[in-house]
């Protein structure tokens, strides 16, 4: 998997905003620990060393307590008017965030799953609607706006170089907005423990320029490229007639199954297993056939075919850009 | 200090001293289900998807797949919460409450009473869900697996009570369709 | 310092006090004990002793996560070990380990001859280690708790949760917060009740505020997760809808409930460690605290702030902006009355004489590294900041050099202080240098790179990662210095082993210290002070003796102890305490048998209330017996 996933590496404006909160909490914090550290050394290097048990003192006439005090109220003070700042820093970079335009917004449900997201774009006529999983594409310099469920357990969505995450939670429905500025691949993770695969349960955002995107839109519309050889005619009769029907959908056939990926286009996105394994057939048999050592504890059952049926189905899908 | 020592030791003693007994209740078996090996009968690991491809339905596997489901399931669902609760989620994917509603029925038989047409046992009802049966329950003959098989099994018997309570689901995280299946006892005919 | 040949009592009366206040001998005196100090010992050997138990789930942890898709543990146990980690350590040790030594100090340090409600401490104690074996147990039976210590649901619901595992979670929060929460009645009844006469609340040590604020803060924080856990509980086993959004309920109920008690709950970690640190320092720099009251306000402001952030915890959730603001503001302005407490520590070190000794190293290491944490929780507590490095590693990061740094190596450093009272004798310096490297470097070199992982989009709770991310360097260094840290703590046991079997006898009083545990021999007597020492000043035993010093005329063949007033510490009146009895481990007994079972059954909350009853009944049934007698006429003829 390639692609930024680094809160200090932003593509998009949001990011770059908690980009410029962390260096200055960065600098202000850095000062702080490093005048309390010298501070402290000044206080041990100024104070003579003692053996253990030597007298104590009570060093304090009034007036040394009184300067000692005024000294610790000025730095409580000058604490106290730090944090201050650092708050109202925090809260406007808050307001920037929020204060991103919608206009020409596209529209996205995400819906998480234990371990994969599914996103419908809700931008197309109810006839054109279409279903991906684990791969969002966006325009470059448009704002996204997302509309967050869950269909099971809390999930949180990240991608750390566009912004920051937001929960998912099941009975809420959140919005999320976001603008990818810089073309190119942005890796995001789920963020709340949800189970035995939250580890793996990536999400990818791939920003485009906006002439690709609507390339990229349009060949998402269609349905499935009807198979053109022997071999992945023969596929598709196995993707129908095995187990895969009964959870997986690809518009265009009888496979109608609303509880896992959709695979339409499936060959079109990087990965699959939301980024467990990379595209490509060896992926596709390792997955079909044994998906618990890729993702142990995984929805998907293992499903036995002969070696044939299992290259046709494996080619059928692989034609599926 | 004796008494410091004797709880050290108690304490550590306590800690290590516990047998690393897998509790079946607890156990998560992502791999294939274990082999039955003290089984009566042909053995459930002949139920395979068959190569349906070349002869999707067709005689040969419909007449495997009613001759050998076994009549108990392999160990490791009846007494597993963790393949009880994957047998609820496939109760609820694969639409079994199209006919079947929340086990009070409607098109399909309830499966929450006592009255079973085909027989209350583990195999009766994998081979139900595997052959179909008359008047409209289709077969789902290479559209599960083994493992799936008898998850779903072990479920539909917790619908009725028939599971332990320490096993069986307790309510969903859904509209409320009655008693969590851990709390219900069977029905006995005759009574409504 | 006050000679103890000087005392108002005569060898013979020691003797005979010795023998009233002594726990009985054998395996009956093992269960009736009921004496703090022992209880005291038991509890901090067993939080100890699951300290270390907490430990070796993280080594195994970051033995998983050395490399990128190493396969030595997989997801299902992955899981439980990171709850088991977290649950044992918040709950099993580090609250149990400040009460524990609160009980066994408290007591001492205000000149009394015993805590309050012995035998309800005691029971305390048995319900807390029932309560952890069962956790354990639990655990080795495969069935632990996999979903978090904080256990959020759905996915620790019904559903999501199968089995039995967070249904012993939850029980285990019911064990562990009503141990709490009756020490924390035992200890502010001692602290406002049992003070030596003349000890008002301002010439009070400042470990003992903190131990008091600490306790109010438990009475107000546990039960909302008592509530949080039962509710779960409920949801689980009885069919209920508290956390199910389709049925009126919401998860997000439990996120409120749970971070209501679980943010003051790192407060009632932290505040003991700065009790800790408030205790070492002035013995170490030979001069009293700078800044008594502002310190006193500090604290207390601390308690009352902490209560007000817990929103922190749930800025990716669906919450309105303007109350995340609010708790934005709270959480860093928190910082300003430690910033206080910082400020005059280091102004009682720069106008004192320092003596490098073990103890005041490990308190050092707070300035380092609670610090660091403070400034990585302000970043944590910035709500646009916070949104991206919330449940990553930048997250483990904060939390551990806010605890370990806030509250282990303050801890530690009491440990070594307090060893001398508690068995007699002193720890190797030469072995607590040593283990105090190894433990800083071991910790720093393990937390710091989580930082850099966080930033760099490591998530929490993830059984593996893949490779290619640029994560496998930092987790390499991180499990490295795990094991540096383990060793330290482990050449820091084995310390207090050897000096417990043959250290240099202590005496009374090593450190030249200033509070009255010192006043008393090493250990203590079984009735700690022979004659309770009036007080006249703060720091007693750092100014000349006063008259009245002693106390005098408590009977010497009863139990007998005065009662002061709450602020002033008058002499109120004479108290007879309690014998040994077994009745309260009994008792604990009983209540978990309650307990386990209703993890199984509701008809065990009815069995089991039985035994509960009829237990509490023989335990409070009043004794009329001759002793009664014996009281009454010395209350008439003293």
């Amino acid at each position: 998997m390639n692609g930024l996933h680094d809160v200090l590496l932003s593509g998009g404006v949001q990011a770059d905003r908690v980009i410029d909160l962390w260096r200055l909490l960065l600098w202000v914090c850095s000062g702080v620990f490093g005048l309390v550290l010298v501070g402290l050394a000044w206080a041990l290097w100024r104070a003579p060393s003692v053996r253990n048990g030597s007298r104590p003192l009570h060093p304090d006439g009034p007036a040394r307590a009184r300067l000692l005090h005024w000294r610790i109220a000025l730095a409580t003070l000058v604490s106290t008017l730090l944090l201050v700042g650092l708050t109202a820093a925090s809260i406007a970079t808050g307001r920037a965030l929020a204060g991103l335009s919608l206009d020409g917004a596209l529209h996205v449900e995400v819906t998480a799953h234990q371990w994969w997201w599914e996103l419908r774009y809700e931008d197309d006529p109810p006839g054109a609607l279409f279903s991906t999983a684990n791969e969002l594409h966006v325009p470059v310099g448009r704002p996204v706006l997302l509309r967050l469920r869950s269909d099971d357990v809390i999930h949180s969505l990240w991608v750390p170089s566009l912004g920051g995450k937001r929960d998912l939670v099941p009975g809420h429905e959140v919005t999320f907005t976001f603008r990818a500025d810089r073309p190119g691949v942005y890796l995001g993770r789920c963020a709340e423990f949800c189970g035995l695969q939250h580890a793996a349960m990536s999400l990818q955002v791939v920003a485009h320029a906006p002439a690709e995107f609507d390339a990229w839109i349009a060949r998402q519309r269609e349905p499935a490229r009807a198979p053109t050889t022997a071999q992945r005619e023969r596929g598709r009769t196995v993707f129908s007639g095995a187990s895969c029907a009964m959870c997986h959908s690809i518009t265009g056939t009888d496979a109608g199954g609303r509880r896992a990926p959709d695979l339409t286009h499936v060959a079109s996105r990087r990965t699959i297993a939301a980024g467990a394994l990379p595209m490509g057939e060896e992926s596709l048999a390792h997955w079909i056939t044994d998906p618990q050592s890729v993702k142990p504890g995984t929805n998907m059952p293992p499903t036995v075919l002969t070696a044939e049926d299992l290259q046709a189905l494996v080619a059928y899908l692989g034609s599926l850009q | 200090m004796s008494s410091r020592c004797l709880d050290m030791t108690l304490c550590a003693a306590l800690l290590l001293a516990l047998p690393l007994a897998g509790c079946e209740r607890e156990m998560r078996r992502f791999d294939t289900p274990p082999k039955a090996t003290d089984r009566a009968g042909p053995q459930g690991a002949a139920l395979r998807p068959g190569p349906f491809a070349s002869a999707p339905g067709g005689p040969d596997a419909q007449a495997r797949s009613m001759s050998q489901v076994p009549r108990q399931p392999p160990p490791g669902y009846e007494e597993n919460a963790f393949a009880v609760a994957q047998g609820k989620r496939w109760y609820r994917w694969f639409n079994c409450n199209g006919c079947h509603a929340n086990g009070g029925g409607g098109m399909g038989p309830a499966l929450i009473d006592a009255t079973w047409r085909y027989g209350r046992q583990p195999g009766d009802i994998a081979e139900t869900i595997l052959q179909g049966r008359p008047n409209g329950m289709p077969s789902f003959a290479g559209r599960l697996n083994e493992e799936q098989l008898w998850q779903l099994t072990a479920y539909v018997r917790s619908m009725s009570g028939q599971l332990r309570a320490d096993v069986a689901p307790s309510r969903s995280d859904a509209l409320s369709a009655g008693e969590p299946e851990s709390r219900r006892e069977t029905q006995r005919p005759g009574r409504r | 310092m006050t000679d103890r040949h000087t005392l108002p009592v005569t060898a013979d009366q020691e003797h005979l006090l010795e023998q009233t206040w002594r726990d009985p001998p054998g395996w009956r005196g093992w269960i009736g004990a009921i004496n703090h100090k022992t209880i005291g010992r038991r509890f901090i050997v067993t939080a100890f002793g699951f300290f270390i138990a907490g430990g070796l789930l993280a080594l195994l942890m970051r033995a998983q996560l050395a490399g990128p898709q190493r396969g030595l543990v997989g997801p299902d146990l992955y899981n439980q070990l990171f709850t088991m980690h977290g649950t044992t350590m918040m709950f099993l040790f580090a609250v149990p380990v400040m009460q524990a030594f609160a009980v066994y100090f408290v007591p001492l340090m205000i000149g009394a001859r015993s805590i309050a409600f012995p035998r309800l401490n005691t029971y305390a104690y048995w319900v807390y280690l029932f309560g952890g074996w069962m956790l354990f147990a639990a655990f080795f039976l495969n069935s632990g708790p996999d979903a978090g210590w904080f256990a959020y649901p759905p996915l620790a619901g019904p559903e999501f949760g199968p089995g039995k595992r967070v249904d012993f979670w939850a029980q285990l929060i019911t064990f562990t917060e009503l141990s709490a929460l009756v020490e924390a009645v035992v200890i502010i009844t001692t602290i406002f009740k049992l003070r030596a006469p003349g000890m008002t609340l301002s010439r009070m040590p400042l470990f003992v505020w903190g131990m008091l604020i600490t306790a109010f803060m438990v009475l107000f924080a546990m039960p909302s997760v008592m509530l949080a856990s039962t509710a779960l509980l409920l949801d689980r086993l009885v069919g209920t809808d508290f956390y199910n959004p389709n049925e009126g309920g919401d998860p997000l109920l439990w996120q409120h409930l749970f971070w209501f008690f679980g943010h003051p709950e790192v407060y009632l970690i932290f505040l003991p460690g700065l009790g800790f640190l408030s205790t070492i320092l002035p013995t170490f720099a030979r001069r009293p605290i700078v800044g008594y009251t502002a310190m006193v306000l500090a604290l207390i402001a601390t308690a009352f702030m902490a209560f007000g952030l817990w929103v922190h915890h749930m800025f990716a959730t669906p919450f309105p902006e303007l109350g995340k603001a609010f708790f934005n503001a709270m959480s860093l302005l928190i910082a300003i009355p430690t910033a206080v407490q910082i400020f005059c520590w280091i102004a009682t070190l720069a106008t004192g004489r320092i003596v490098w000794k073990t103890p005041l190293l490990f308190v050092l290491a707070f300035f380092f590294i609670l610090v660091l944490g403070g400034m990585s929780g302000l970043m944590l507590g910035s709500v646009p900041l916070d949104l991206q490095v919330h449940d990553t590693y930048f997250v483990v990061a904060h939390l551990h050099y806010v605890l370990i740094g806030g509250a282990v190596f303050p801890l530690f450093g009491a440990l070594h202080y307090w060893f001398p009272k508690i068995t007699g004798r002193l720890m190797s310096e030469r072995l607590g240098h040593l283990s105090f490297w190894l433990m800083f470097v071991g910790f720093n070199a393990t937390f710091f790179p989580m930082h850099w992982l966080g930033l760099h989009g490591m998530t929490r709770r993830v059984y593996t990662y893949p490779a290619g991310l640029g994560w496998e360097g930092p987790n390499l260094l991180a499990t490295g210095g795990a094991f540096v840290l383990a060793l330290g703590t482990a050449v820091a046991f084995a310390n207090a082993w050897w000096a417990w079997r043959r250290g240099v006898p202590a005496g009374d009083d090593p450190w030249g210290a200033p509070t009255l545990e010192w006043a008393t021999a090493s250990p203590p007597p079984a009735v700690n002070f022979p004659a309770p020492p009036v007080v006249h000043r703060r720091d007693p035993l750092w100014h000349a003796p006063e008259e009245p010093t002693h106390v005098a005329g408590l009977a010497l063949r009863q139990r007998e102890v005065l009662v002061t007033t709450v602020r002033d510490a008058e002499p109120d009146h004479r108290y007879r305490f309690p014998v040994p009895t077994p009745w309260p481990f009994l008792g604990a007994v009983a209540t978990t048998v309650l307990f386990v079972g209703s993890v199984f059954t509701p008809w065990a909350v009815v069995w089991g209330a039985a035994p509960v009853a009829i237990g509490l009944t023989a335990w409070f049934w009043p004794k009329k017996d001759d002793r009664d007698a014996q009281a009454i006429a010395l209350e008439r003829a003293p």
